[in-house]
């Protein structure tokens, strides 16, 4: 029964896919209830919903053939704050007249359940979301996108003249680590299907590199954050091996340009006196970035796995942190780690969401 | 350093020992002679000392180097740290001496071996929610391997596997100088000191998103803990909302630790060790980074990995520079003890629990190290001497001894004091030292009672320690040797007609007539209150007298029979090792004779005293003279002498109690040569206060007196109650 939604409600963001029906029969055209027919037009006829729903178009996987249905996969997200409005719109359409299941997964599946139940009438499905997310990320690598890799990588990632985005094929996927960064970050090792575990996570994620950044440059978008990093110097903030040894430490063959310490400079009234918000921004992104990738490091060496694949929506439009990340796995393993990126960065819980919709139908 | 100067150098000291030497007596009258000559000489030893300053004291300090620097061959000094670039010039110039700059982390690891391997309580946990904060570790006969992980600006994780093979095996910039830095933008606060004070009163819940606030409610089901951060700084990802600077510096405070603490433990886990030490200026005796850090770690190993920290820390570098700098009269060749009436201790770091806190500077401090003559090793008959702990009853744990103790000690000082102004009767200045040391002792029981972690665990044995450390601070090297001159005197003329009424008795008989004697010898303790105050007034008060205090059998801790029947169907002892206690009545008569009965059964004994004077406890060289004289009127003793089964050796120790894993090398090696099968060990300070519980690979007699009630009452029994406990290893 239509319509297929898969949701993925995290602490910042809200990921909702929607499967558009493209081989709906004359038949079924008739029969399709005036609600269902207005979600599907309000959905695929907009690229924006209210003023902070967004639709992924370029991320969009057109043709797709799912459970014998063929038809396209949308891609939306909207602020978690703005989940009330979700709820309320989707009790002003009528959604629950529909009897479909709403599958949901993220904390916030727990968090606004008892919202849909009373304010949509609407009983969600709530699931793992560590099962979702795998579940996701394995369907969409498999049927790639639109006809290109599903996934990439930087080749020469330690060469910034001769670093270039690269297919990857992960046609034989296992074992693989996986790091989601969201607004906290999770590590997974992932063994087969469904053979999978949670290695650990970090709270410094994406959320931090945004909250930091919100205090430090008072600025209020993501984007604008990333905007302003772009422009930074981390390196005015940053206290540099180099600014403590005159150069690389060779003692402990510690390069010059290695960061000794995260915002050590800071330390100095001079020297906070003498940056911008957009060195601070910078800092910021570098600071959770390199954390990350060295956290990740550590597990793929203890869990012995050399593929680790990023996700999640901290790296969306974010090229600084994916190069870095690349950079950083392979020159403090010496070559031994490479970096995979998804194109459907932060979409895969929700994807996995709606394949268990499917699974279950 | 940043802000401290940390300044260590060896000095000679020069202070008063008390010899005793036999008289030539021939020709003289030896009946109203005493035994042997006691002088007090000047020795010179050698002490390492540790100080801490502020950086702005500098020039002082570099005045009083140049005044008291005696070596002139010495031509460079070695300094390490930041510091050692910036004062550079100025310590050549004031000196005359070239710097030469070491590397930090060598010295820091350098440093860091030699606390761990000298230190006794070097190391401790942290505990938040407990009585007692610092939880002290023993020390671990092998040291190795460690993980350092030193967090100062940034952070450094370095793997020590051998005395000079350490590897940096990973970091993070994400350090001490994350949370200045990054707390000096979002606080406007400057000061680190500042910014954790802010950090302890914040609540990082209004800033960070935690697992509940994503999950709602119903995290419960999931067997998540709510209170988890998921996303630190995840609530401040707005610009309209203003958030306290307590609150935001909590937050930090949580992000940096758990980050260190998370990297920390997957390092350890790459590297399979389970020791991780916590050093550099974020933690440096911080009770709120050194909290958050062991949660952290506990978290994330699920308490596989415990947090470390260290008593001289801040001393690390100091003390490695100089060990570089050493290297001709190479410290590590020796064995080291702490001086406790030269060191500050340990500051509380929680002023809630402790408020009675003396205040002291918190930037002046200072550490004192004893080179000891001959090398320590552990005893090489203990079971397991990595988890031995020689002392009995932990009083940082137990309030209610601790009370008692502290107390027992402080009324008994008066005494102790008047006896040491009354042993150098001919010293002008007796009176007035003696009082200074009654001064210094009392502050320190001050100390502790508001501290008493100051010194790693407080036991009866540390505090005994101190108070023989602050006596000879005041050069009373020896208190009692008038005492125990008369005593040996007095036991000598008793010894024969003891020796000959043992001997008219049967087999049975004599073996309990020599173990009472042994226990009533042990009645002359000048360390017990009780006695020291009959012995003082009663002054005819003479072993017959002790006999008749003892209590009954059966005994508190009773195992004679099992005892006797061993010496009836077991063979000999190949080789005994008797520590003994005090000296007159208890060694001569006491422990002669029982030492004459094993050399009898064909048991060699080898009879181990202190090396230094404590109380009225037999020093190795009083011993040999005492032995002598006995050997003179025995022939059972003198033959056993002159073929080398009664052997006399020193225990390396000055104390009342015993540390068995801290015992002169050459009573080690000839316990292994001979094949020891039997540990003696005599009196309330070696056998109760250390020792009660210590499990050996061989048999052991471990027996004493109580003389004193709330101990005896505390362990079921009454003053002068009989401890006779006979142990056999299991097989």
């Amino acid at each position: 029964v239509f319509p297929w939604f898969g949701l993925d409600i995290g602490g910042t963001l809200v990921k909702l896919v929607y499967f558009e029906p493209k081989d709906i029969t004359a038949e079924e055209e008739e029969e399709e209830v005036e609600n269902l027919k207005s979600i599907r037009k309000y959905l695929t006829s907009n690229v924006a919903y209210g003023s902070t729903g967004i639709r992924d178009v370029h991320l969009e996987l057109r043709d797709l053939t799912l459970c014998g249905r063929k038809g396209n996969l949308h891609f939306i997200r909207f602020p978690t704050h703005d989940m009330p409005a979700f709820i309320h719109m989707g009790s002003q359409k009528h959604f629950s007249s529909l009897h479909t299941t709403l599958c949901a997964t993220g904390g916030g599946a727990y968090k606004f359940e008892q919202d849909f139940r009373t304010m949509g009438d609407l009983q969600l499905c709530k699931l793992d979301e560590l099962d979702c997310l795998v579940k996701g990320v394995l369907y969409i690598d498999s049927v790639g996108f639109n006809g290109h890799s599903e996934c990439y990588y930087f080749e020469n990632p330690t060469d910034a003249e001769r670093c270039r985005k690269l297919p990857f094929n992960l046609e034989n996927p296992y074992p693989l680590l996986l790091v989601n960064i969201g607004s906290g970050v999770s590590i997974l090792a992932v063994y087969s299907k469904d053979n999978y575990k949670r290695v650990t996570g970090t709270s410094l994620g994406g959320g931090t590199f945004f909250g930091l950044c919100c205090l430090l440059t008072g600025c209020s978008t993501f984007e604008e954050a990333l905007e302003m990093a772009s422009h930074g110097d981390s390196t005015k903030v940053d206290k540099l091996v180099r600014d403590i040894y005159g150069g690389d430490y060779e003692r402990f063959g510690l390069p010059g340009w290695a960061v000794a310490s995260s915002f050590g400079n800071m330390m100095s009234k001079e020297k906070r006196e003498a940056v911008s918000k957009e060195d601070l921004a910078k800092a910021t992104l570098i600071t959770i970035t390199n954390n990350i990738g060295s956290i990740a490091r550590m597990c793929a060496l203890n869990e012995n796995i050399n593929r680790v694949v990023f996700v999640g929506n901290f790296l969306r439009i974010n090229t600084i942190s994916m190069r870095l990340l690349a950079y950083a796995l392979d020159y403090w393993s010496k070559g031994q780690l490479k970096a995979l990126f998804l194109e459907h960065e932060g979409y895969f819980g929700a994807v996995g969401a709606l394949l268990e919709l499917l699974g279950s139908a | 350093g940043g802000s401290l100067t940390k300044l260590a150098y060896y000095s000679t000291v020069q202070h008063k020992v008390a010899r005793v030497r036999s008289f030539d007596h021939s020709g003289k009258d030896i009946e109203n002679e005493p035994l042997y000559e006691i002088s007090v000489q000047e020795e010179i030893t050698a002490r390492l000392h540790f100080i801490k300053f502020e950086n702005t004291y500098i020039e002082t300090c570099l005045d009083f180097i140049k005044d008291h620097l005696v070596n002139t061959e010495t031509k460079v000094i070695k300094a390490t740290g930041g510091g050692a670039y910036k004062f550079k010039d100025l310590i050549e110039k004031k000196l005359g001496l070239k710097v030469d700059k070491e590397d930090v982390m060598t010295c820091l690891i350098k440093g860091c071996n030699f606390v761990l391997r000298n230190i006794p309580h070097e190391v401790f946990a942290y505990q938040k929610d407990s009585d007692t904060e610092f939880r002290f570790q023993t020390n671990h006969p092998n040291i190795f391997p460690y993980l350092l992980v030193n967090i100062g600006s940034g952070v450094s994780i370095v793997k020590v596997e051998t005395e000079d093979k350490f590897e940096w095996i990973g970091g993070s910039s994400i350090g001490g100088g994350t949370f200045w830095g990054l707390g000096a933008l979002l606080t406007k606060t400057k000061k680190f000191d500042e910014l954790l004070q802010l950090a302890s009163k914040g609540q990082h819940t209004n800033v960070d998103m935690l697992v509940k606030d994503v999950y709602g409610g119903a995290y419960q089901t999931l067997g998540l803990s709510g209170n988890l951060i998921a996303s630190s700084f995840g609530k401040s990802t707005t610009a309209d909302k203003e958030f306290s600077k307590e609150d935001m510096a909590k937050s930090l405070l949580h992000m940096i630790s758990n980050d260190i603490g998370q990297l920390a433990c997957l390092y350890a886990k790459l590297h399979n060790l389970d020791k991780i030490y916590f050093g550099g200026f974020f933690i440096r005796g911080h009770p709120v980074t050194m909290r958050t850090i062991t949660y952290s770690i506990n978290f994330f190993s699920k308490g596989e990995v415990q947090a470390l920290f260290l008593r001289h820390e801040g001393y690390l570098g100091a003390i490695g520079a100089f060990l570089k700098g050493a290297e001709q009269d190479n410290p590590n060749q020796y064995s080291w003890g702490e001086n406790y009436a030269g060191s500050s201790g340990l500051m509380s770091t929680s002023p809630d629990i402790y408020p009675m806190q003396r205040t002291r500077s918190g930037t002046f401090d200072m550490l004192e190290m004893d080179r000891l003559e001959r090398p320590l090793v552990n005893l090489p008959l203990l079971k397991d001497p990595s988890t031995y702990i020689p002392d009995t009853v932990d009083l940082t744990d137990d309030a209610m001894a601790r009370k008692y103790w502290l107390t027992c000690f402080e009324e008994a000082l008066d005494g102790v004091a008047k006896r040491a102004a009354a042993s150098q009767p001919d010293s002008v200045d007796a009176l007035e030292r003696a009082e200074k040391f009654r001064q210094k002792y009392w502050n320190k029981l001050q100390t502790l009672r508001q501290q008493p972690f100051a010194y790693g665990t407080l036991t009866v044995r540390s505090l005994l320690d101190t108070r023989e450390h602050c006596l000879n601070e005041f050069n009373f090297p020896d208190p009692y040797s008038k005492v125990k001159q008369k005593e040996n005197g007095i036991a000598l003329k008793c010894f024969q007609s003891v020796i000959e009424s043992l001997d008219s008795l049967g087999w049975e008989e004599r073996q309990f007539a020599l173990v009472k004697g042994l226990l009533a010898g042990n009645v002359f303790d000048w360390g017990a209150k009780a006695v020291s105050d009959v012995l003082e007034s009663e002054p005819q008060f003479g072993f017959e007298e002790a006999k008749s205090k003892l209590q009954e059998r059966p005994w508190l801790e009773d195992s004679y029979s099992q005892w006797l029947e061993r010496l009836k169907e077991g063979p000999p002892h190949k080789c005994a090792l008797i520590f003994a206690d005090n000296s007159g009545i208890d060694i001569i008569l006491g422990v002669f004779p029982f030492v004459r009965e094993l050399l009898s059964r064909g048991t060699e004994v080898i009879l181990a005293c202190n090396s230094g004077p404590a109380l009225n406890d037999v020093t190795y060289s009083e011993s040999l003279i005492v032995t002598e004289r006995i050997a003179a009127m025995d022939p059972v003793i003198q033959s056993a002498l002159r073929e080398e089964k009664l052997l006399l050796v020193q225990t390396g120790s000055s104390s009342p109690c015993l540390d068995l894993s801290r015992l002169d090398q050459g009573l080690a090696a000839l316990v292994r040569e001979r094949q020891t099968d039997l540990v003696i060990i005599e009196g309330m300070g070696r056998a109760i206060h250390t020792n009660y519980y210590a499990a050996l690979k061989c048999e052991s007699l471990k027996l004493a007196v109580i003389k004193n009630s709330w101990l005896a009452d505390r362990l079921g029994g009454k003053i002068f109650s009989v401890i006779f406990k006979y142990e056999v290893p299991c097989k």
